[in-house]
């Protein structure tokens, strides 16, 4: 029992100092903010808080025009995304073909090249089709780098929903649309959740081509990071001020979220 | 049903959304880097926008980030910027190109005589300026008087690389914390090449000769690279091959560099009491020299203003390139936000004015620094480029960032200088090579 007891408290323990470890950037990110640019590049704890970077960050750029843009570009590639992803998935689950796997692995595959491989090709792309600094080019590019994780996630969590019941239902002549609407969504609901989550986190850090193919109307809440380093001159506080700012949505919306997301990543095959 | 009719409602509001963008009245995109005068620009600009009914649209970005992005957005004529803040290294490369517009036409008021002879050399190609001058550096040494008063060494006018040793030597105090020298440990073309490539020219050396050959295991580069790795073991700050611009002003503005030899643009800052701890007892030197070329000195760059061909709204374009590189420009900046940040090394006439003399007095130093560079001639022996701390050919960023990876290598103790300097060598003989080097 004393054992027991003791392993307990350890466990806890070194719980939160794994946690205290993992968000200890982010915890020294809001400490920065608050400090003036001198105060900022010494490690110390002790300082005259203030809010210049904020003020400063307000004044410089447009916050609330990238918040916009960040929530449109990550929920609407997220929601093209599962329009393509859930049937996708459906059909590769259960009616696997001989090269289902291949399929898969295949997809999986289009990750694996460095995004900066195909910039030059891309960025003519959407120059010649006018999506450059467009909400439709960033969602369609978003949809595409996310696809591949998307259809995987949910492959593995239909894959839990026991074959039979679909069979019953299409026994009673439910058609594959009513299968999917009625059975296999709120079945696997806690997973599909997960998985659209994911995704909008995906999306709202994803920096490479939001920061190459958006300038002014499109540019979502990266590229304002972006705008406060420099190579020259004073600016941690600053940098911090705005990465906060950028994070918070985020963050307040995986706070809210955080038992559906957890609940989901337990639940089925991606354990 | 429902569902139905809010959806529709969404759809038609994002659609007036998109619409009402889409409408927008003529406007001009501008591409610039976060340095502090840039900063300053983006701030004064609403009286522009006022002045001309011209409205802005500002891309801030990092550095690294905004070459990355302006070079495919020129190289595809994309045609996402109006206006481009490059550098001196770009400005003839692309110019050759064909990508820049030529600015030869500012404007009848626009003084180009005024313009610093070298600065305005430095971005025109056969006679013609394809970029206006922003700010422009050279480098120089920033050093702690009150630490060389206490040793009793007095900082000659013009010191040489043996004597900086020397004083690092002396002054460094490591038990409290005073490094005698800082100095860029950072790989990177525009980071510790920066500086070690002006060395090397002090030293006699240059990067390529008239063949094309490069010239890494030369005697020069040898001293060159020596000195620094020998200097910065002694009495350099721990942790060096982190260590760029920033780190290092941020050291030397926390007193805990007796020396730093990097760009004369952090003058002002270093100065400034808000940003640093040791503003009232900080003096400065040229750049150090060595008895091979007493003449050479600093690097030479500048942050300037250029219209791609791909624009399609080139006249507002020059309306604000002309505006921002004016005299008048330089005369409200020093009006609004204080004369010591008044934008440097473009204009004769901003060391004319009584006021920034006043409140800058570095000022006739860094004059001089970028008066004493020579990018037509950098270096002791003839080469075929152009550029001190740089070569103005597009492979150079691969370049130097390769034997800047090297140097820090040697300098984080993996390797000797001469086993450095053979590796960046071979890398360079190859990459040269493949770019179909001798042309």
């Amino acid at each position: 029992m004393k054992t027991k007891q003791r392993d307990k408290i350890i466990m806890t323990f070194l719980g939160w100092g794994v946690a205290f470890l993992v968000f200890f950037p982010i915890l020294w990110m809001a400490i920065t903010s608050f400090k003036s640019e001198i105060d900022a590049i010494t490690p110390s704890l002790f300082f005259h808080p203030t809010l210049e970077s904020y003020t400063t960050v307000n004044e410089r750029v447009n916050y609330f025009g990238a918040v916009i843009n960040s929530v449109v570009e990550s929920v609407g590639a997220t929601m093209v995304c599962l329009a393509f992803a859930v049937p996708a998935a459906y059909a590769m689950a259960f009616y696997p073909g001989r090269k289902t796997k291949d399929l898969l692995m295949w997809m999986m595959s289009t990750k694996m090249m460095p995004a900066v491989g195909v910039l030059v090709p891309i960025y003519v792309i959407f120059q010649q089709l006018g999506l450059l600094d467009t909400w439709t080019g960033i969602i369609a590019m978003f949809t595409m780098m996310n696809l591949p994780i998307v259809v995987w996630m949910l492959y593995s969590f239909f894959r839990e929903v026991p074959k039979e019941i679909l069979e019953a239902s299409r026994m009673d002549g439910a058609t594959p649309m009513q299968q999917m609407r009625l059975l296999l969504l709120p079945l696997s609901l806690p997973g599909v959740m997960s998985t659209a989550l994911l995704s909008i986190i995906l999306c709202w850090n994803e920096a490479f081509w939001s920061i190459n193919l958006t300038s002014v109307k499109a540019a979502p809440l990266t590229q304002l990071i972006v705008s406060f380093s420099s190579p020259e001159g004073l600016f941690w506080s600053k940098l911090s001020a705005a990465s906060l700012l950028a994070i918070a949505p985020i963050l307040v919306f995986g706070w809210l979220t955080q038992r559906q997301l957890v609940r989901g990543l337990t639940f089925g095959a991606v354990k | 049903m429902r569902f139905a009719r809010t959806g529709g409602l969404l759809a038609a509001l994002l659609a007036s959304t998109i619409a009402g963008r889409a409408a927008d009245e003529p406007t001009l995109t501008i591409a610039t880097v976060n340095n502090g005068d840039m900063i300053i620009m983006q701030k004064l600009s609403p009286k522009f926008e006022k002045d001309t009914g011209i409205k802005l649209n500002w891309v801030v970005l990092e550095e690294n980030v905004l070459r990355q992005r302006m070079t495919t957005d020129i190289a595809t004529k994309g045609g996402q910027f109006d206006i481009m803040t490059i550098g001196a290294y770009e400005t003839p490369i692309w110019a050759k190109q064909g990508w820049l517009m030529s600015l030869d036409d500012l404007g009848q008021g626009y003084d180009y005589k005024d313009l610093i002879p070298q600065v305005k050399d430095g971005l025109s190609l056969d006679g013609k300026m394809y970029a206006a001058p922003f700010y422009a550096e050279s480098s120089f040494t920033y050093y702690r008087k009150d630490l060389f008063d206490k040793a009793g060494i007095t900082m000659p006018e013009k010191p040489t690389y043996t004597q900086i040793a020397e004083y690092a030597d002396k002054i460094t105090d490591k038990k409290n914390g005073i490094y005698g020298i800082c100095l860029r440990g950072k790989p990177g073309w525009g980071e510790n090449m920066a500086f070690l490539g002006t060395a090397v020219n002090a030293f006699g050396g240059e990067w390529f000769d008239m063949k094309w050959q490069p010239q890494l295991t030369t005697q020069p580069w040898k001293d060159a690279i020596t000195w620094y790795l020998d200097v910065m073991k002694k009495d350099g700050p721990p942790g060096p091959t982190a260590n760029g611009f920033n780190e290092n002003q941020a050291l030397f503005a926390s007193g805990k560099c007796g020396m730093w030899i990097d760009a004369t643009s952090g003058a002002g800052r270093v100065y400034d009491p808000k940003q640093s701890q040791v503003a009232d007892k900080i003096a400065f030197t040229a750049s150090p020299v060595t008895d091979k070329d007493p003449k050479a000195s600093g690097w030479f760059w500048s942050w300037n203003l250029a219209i791609p061909t791909s624009t399609k709204k080139a006249e507002a374009a020059k309306k604000f390139v002309a505006w921002a590189t004016s005299k008048d420009y330089v005369k409200l900046v020093g009006e609004s936000e204080g004369w010591v940040a008044a934008p440097p090394g473009t204009r004769l006439s901003t060391y004319d004015s009584p006021e920034y003399k006043k409140a800058a007095p570095f000022a006739p130093t860094v004059l001089k620094a970028i008066e004493t560079t020579d990018p037509k001639h950098p270096t002791v022996n003839p080469v075929p480029y152009t550029g001190v701390q740089f070569v103005a050919i597009p492979e150079f960023q691969a370049i130097g960032t390769n034997v800047g990876q090297d140097i820090s290598a040697a300098l984080a103790g993996q390797d000797t200088a001469d086993a450095a300097l053979k590796k960046g060598q071979a890398t360079t003989e190859r990459t040269m090579k493949q770019a179909g080097y001798p042309k």
